[in-house]
């Protein structure tokens, strides 16, 4: 039996700067910020690991170009 | 030969086409309207651009993307239009592209009026806008020149990657003369290593005179600096007439020197041994011509449609090594060649300026 | 169907060209609009597949820097001027796709006039406005979208009506004008909006593509900085006070009444072959036919605007350019060649002329009273004068000069019109000069006279002063 992929959403730590707008979009809440800090020093945010859906709302309400991908199989 | 019977300012297009300019964006302003009148018949008649801008910021801003895509564009204007045009002008040499800009001088400052003057000769040599740069200056005294000289312009602009512009006067850019209709060339520079032209060979290119770092934008400078030096070293040109044993030397350019050559046959045939040196480019100016000049003089001219300006060159250039005197009306006031001759008589008698 | 949303490849993977800070992020301050348009343009960009032909230009403001992010042709403009920089581009290449990305000091202040004009020109541009209703880059300063009430480092206690004005709605401006094809306003404020807008962007770009004329988005975006907020804030703001003053939607949108290419302009390269044919057409047609001189001329012709004194000088200019003379001829221009006096010289003359202006006519041609007056004491010695007798009330110095008293208006209207009475002038002055044969400036005359069905009322105005002189004389 074939595993099942999910889709999900991955955020640079290092690109991320911290804005929080993907957490406020993402329909799940599924997105959190980190409390360790990039070498940038912003919180990065993350993804917590379980129930994205691949809108990609996130990914338009990120204003940094490479900092988040979202992958939906 | 074909000849056209025709206008000064309609040389200029003339000249243009000849070179293959394609674009033209201009605004109307009297004494140098008849350009703008001359480019709308003509441009689109060859399917190239004519576009009557909004303001003349926005023309010479339109010159600055079409120069930036590499193809050979201008504008013209008078004198209030040129000033308002710096800004621009500062751009396109600071992003180093190749413009030709025509200026038919009027008299100033603020609105002055719209006769003959030449009081734009600082704007025109030293600049003009902000930060350090230079533009070709080429100063026509015929309608013939109107168009030989905007094709050089055209060749300059493209050889250094920099503005080329022409200063002629109200009386230049007006008056009717037999012109030799110009052979067009093919323009020898392909431009694609450095213009963006909306394709995948010019992409990666870039247009823009920004350097946020210091060190850079020094270096930026230095490189534009260099390139100023080779032209006035490659570039200098000048007509001279009568100088061989002239004692004194006078020295004008534009409508000026039309009204010298009369007055210095007429003063050679008093006795009075005086001759034209005659700059064609502003900047760059010819100093070493005029300095040779001053060791052998007695005295030098300068004659000008201001209250003194290229005056400041020729004292730079003879470095004190004799006198030089100065003529010059102003506000559209043209000397008559008998106020001229009593100025070389005055002179050559003793009499200091 | 598997989907991928990543960094666009119409923007560079590596930021090369920034010069301080990491190359992978942009110099924006977090929470800022610019990135979140800059990705939405790159995508359009790569579906369209145009960004091969794309040119983009940034003027001054946060968004200066758009060449260190698009993988495009880029322009850097100056402030205001990117209308007129994209007017410039398109015009050099109709294939280019062009990109004019403007803040609002930029777009609705300094540019205010390019911005307009290029709209109503219906250039086949996609300006794209950035509405944030502050100055970001020079430090948070009010700019023309700035709303009432809203503080900012130049109104400090708030943006008042009755000291600033009010903010600038530029959507509806430019929807008033007939050419643009298609003006949306849209948000960054919650996902909704920001949908919409990569929609009216990607439709924007379309309409350029396929050559259906101008389109403008313009897009509130949050300046998390500049309204010191944080970013979370900031887009709430903008949904609860922006929105307000500057409503979202379709402002014109006539692209399905545009056909494809209406709006593409003509821009041919430079065929030297074609150049030659076309100059050479404007050749003066006029053959060379020698005819030496005994003197030179230096001619002053004067009277009332009107009169032809103008066209007078040059016949005469063309004559002398048949006869293989240098020849010089220039009107003392300006207001007062309207309906007022004029006056022009003219100098024929077998060696390089100097000074164009005549100081000291050998020919005067006074047409009215105030010429005679003006003129007469500056013709040399001997010189001729022709002076209309039956508009002038003044006798010349028939001791000094070679005097011929006309009455050419009324010799013009029994010939025809008094239009004419500068060629009776004409006929005169070649018939007292002995310069010129009266065939060979008639020959001349069918040449030059622009008006074919003039040709013969002028060639008898000719003759009629032509044969005025010499019954006379």
């Amino acid at each position: 039996m074939a595993t099942e992929l999910k889709p999900y959403m991955e955020v640079d730590f290092e690109l991320c700067k911290g804005c929080q707008l993907c957490i406020d979009v993402c329909p799940k809440g599924v997105i959190a910020i980190s409390d360790k800090l990039n070498s940038s020093s912003y919180h990065p945010a993350y993804y917590t690991g379980d129930g994205c859906t691949g809108c990609g709302l996130c990914f338009y309400a990120c204003p940094e170009p490479g900092a988040i991908r979202v992958v939906k199989p | 030969m074909a000849r056209q019977f025709m206008k000064g300012n309609d040389a200029i297009i003339l000249g243009a086409l000849a070179a293959g300019c394609r674009a033209y964006y201009g605004y109307p302003i009297t004494p140098a309207s008849e350009i703008a009148h001359a480019a709308a018949l003509h441009f689109p008649a060859l399917e190239g651009v004519f576009i009557q801008a909004e303001s003349e910021v926005a023309a010479i801003n339109m010159v600055y993307g079409t120069a930036g895509m590499g193809i050979r564009t201008m504008t013209a204007s008078s004198s209030p239009g040129y000033s308002l045009k710096q800004e621009g002008l500062s751009y396109i040499a600071g992003a180093e592209l190749p413009a030709v800009v025509v200026n038919i001088v009027r008299g100033g400052p603020g609105l002055g009026n719209i006769a003959p003057e030449q009081a734009d000769y600082f704007q025109m040599t030293k600049g003009g806008g902000h930060g350090n740069y230079r533009v070709v200056a080429l100063a026509p005294n015929s309608a013939q020149e109107m168009c030989d000289l905007t094709m050089l312009a055209f060749d300059l602009a493209d050889k250094y990657r920099n503005p080329a512009t022409i200063m002629a006067d109200g009386i230049t850019g007006q008056m009717m003369e037999v012109v030799d209709i110009p052979e067009p060339h093919p323009v020898p520079y392909d431009h694609s290593d450095w213009c963006v032209r909306g394709d995948a060979a010019t992409r990666q290119n870039l247009v823009s005179s920004i350097y946020l770092e210091p060190e850079e934008l020094e270096q930026h400078n230095l490189k534009l600096h260099a390139k100023y030096q080779k032209i006035t070293q490659d570039e200098v040109r000048f007509e001279e007439y009568r100088t061989d044993d002239a004692e004194l030397l006078i020295v004008a350019y534009g409508v000026v020197s039309r009204i010298v050559y009369s007055t210095i046959d007429q003063a050679r045939a008093e006795g009075l041994k005086v001759g034209l040196l005659r700059p064609i480019t502003i900047w760059p100016f010819p100093s070493e011509a005029i300095r040779r000049h001053s060791e052998k003089v007695k005295g030098i001219l300068a004659v000008e449609l201001s209250t003194g300006q290229m005056i400041e060159d020729v004292r730079l250039a003879v470095e004190g090594r004799c006198p030089v005197h100065f003529y010059g009306r102003c506000g559209g006031m043209v000397p008559g060649g008998k106020e001229i001759l009593e100025q070389y008589r005055t002179i050559m008698a003793g009499g200091a300026h | 169907m598997s989907k991928v949303f990543e960094q666009p490849h119409s923007l560079y993977s590596e930021f090369e060209r920034k010069t301080a800070g990491s190359k992978k992020t942009t110099h924006y301050c977090p929470g800022c609009g610019h990135g979140n348009v800059h990705k939405m343009i790159a995508e359009a960009l790569d579906d369209l597949e145009i960004a091969e032909r794309s040119v983009f230009v940034s003027p001054v403001g946060c968004s200066v820097f758009g060449y260190y992010y698009f993988n495009s042709g880029n322009f850097q403009s100056a402030h205001g001027r990117a209308a007129a920089v994209a007017t410039g581009v398109k015009r050099a290449n109709p294939d280019s796709v062009v990109i004019s990305y403007q803040g609002d000091g930029d777009l609705a202040a300094i540019g205010t006039a390019e911005t307009i004009h290029a709209a109503n020109r219906g250039e086949n541009i996609t300006v794209i406005f950035i509405n944030n209703a502050i100055y970001g880059m020079t430090g948070g300063q009010m700019a023309p979208t700035t709303m009432i009430g809203q503080r900012s480092t130049t109104t400090p206690r708030g943006r008042s009506e009755v000291d600033h004005g009010n903010p600038v709605r530029v959507c509806e401006m430019l929807a008033t004008l007939p050419a643009p094809t298609y003006i949306e306003r849209v948000g960054l404020g919650n996902s909704k909006q920001i949908m919409k807008a990569r929609k009216a962007i990607r439709k924007a770009l379309k309409i350029q593509k396929e050559g259906r004329g101008y389109s403008f988005v313009e897009i509130l975006a949050p300046c998390p900085t500049g309204w010191k907020m944080d970013p979370p804030q900031a887009r709430d703001h903008l949904l609860d006070t922006m929105e307000e003053i500057f409503p979202l939607g379709v402002y014109k949108d006539i692209s399905d009444e545009r056909e494809e290419h209406s709006w593409d302009r003509l821009s041919s390269p430079f065929e030297v072959e074609k150049r030659h044919e076309y100059l050479q057409a404007m050749k003066t047609p006029l053959d060379l036919e020698p005819i030496e001189l005994p003197t030179d001329l230096n001619c002053k012709f004067a009277g009332f605007g009107g009169q032809g004194i103008l066209t007078l000088g040059l016949f005469l200019a063309q004559v002398g350019m048949k006869a293989g003379h240098q020849v010089s001829w220039f009107p003392a221009y300006g207001p007062e060649m309207r309906g007022g006096t004029a006056n022009c010289s003219v100098n024929v003359s077998r060696e390089r002329i100097g000074a164009p202006t005549v100081e000291h006519p050998n020919v005067l041609v006074a047409m009215n009273q105030p010429s005679l007056e003006m003129f007469e004491k500056d013709i040399v010695d001997g010189g001729w004068i022709f002076v209309d007798s039956g508009i002038c009330t003044g006798e010349p110095d028939r001791e000094r000069l070679k005097v011929t008293m006309i009455p050419a208006a009324e010799i013009a209207d029994k010939v025809g019109t008094p239009k004419v009475a500068n060629v009776v002038m004409l006929g005169a002055l070649c018939a007292a000069t002995e310069m010129f044969p009266a065939d060979y400036v008639k020959d001349t005359l069918k040449v030059i006279v622009k008006r074919q069905e003039l040709v013969d009322m002028n060639l008898k105005a000719f003759d009629a002063g032509w044969e005025f002189v010499r019954k006379d004389g």
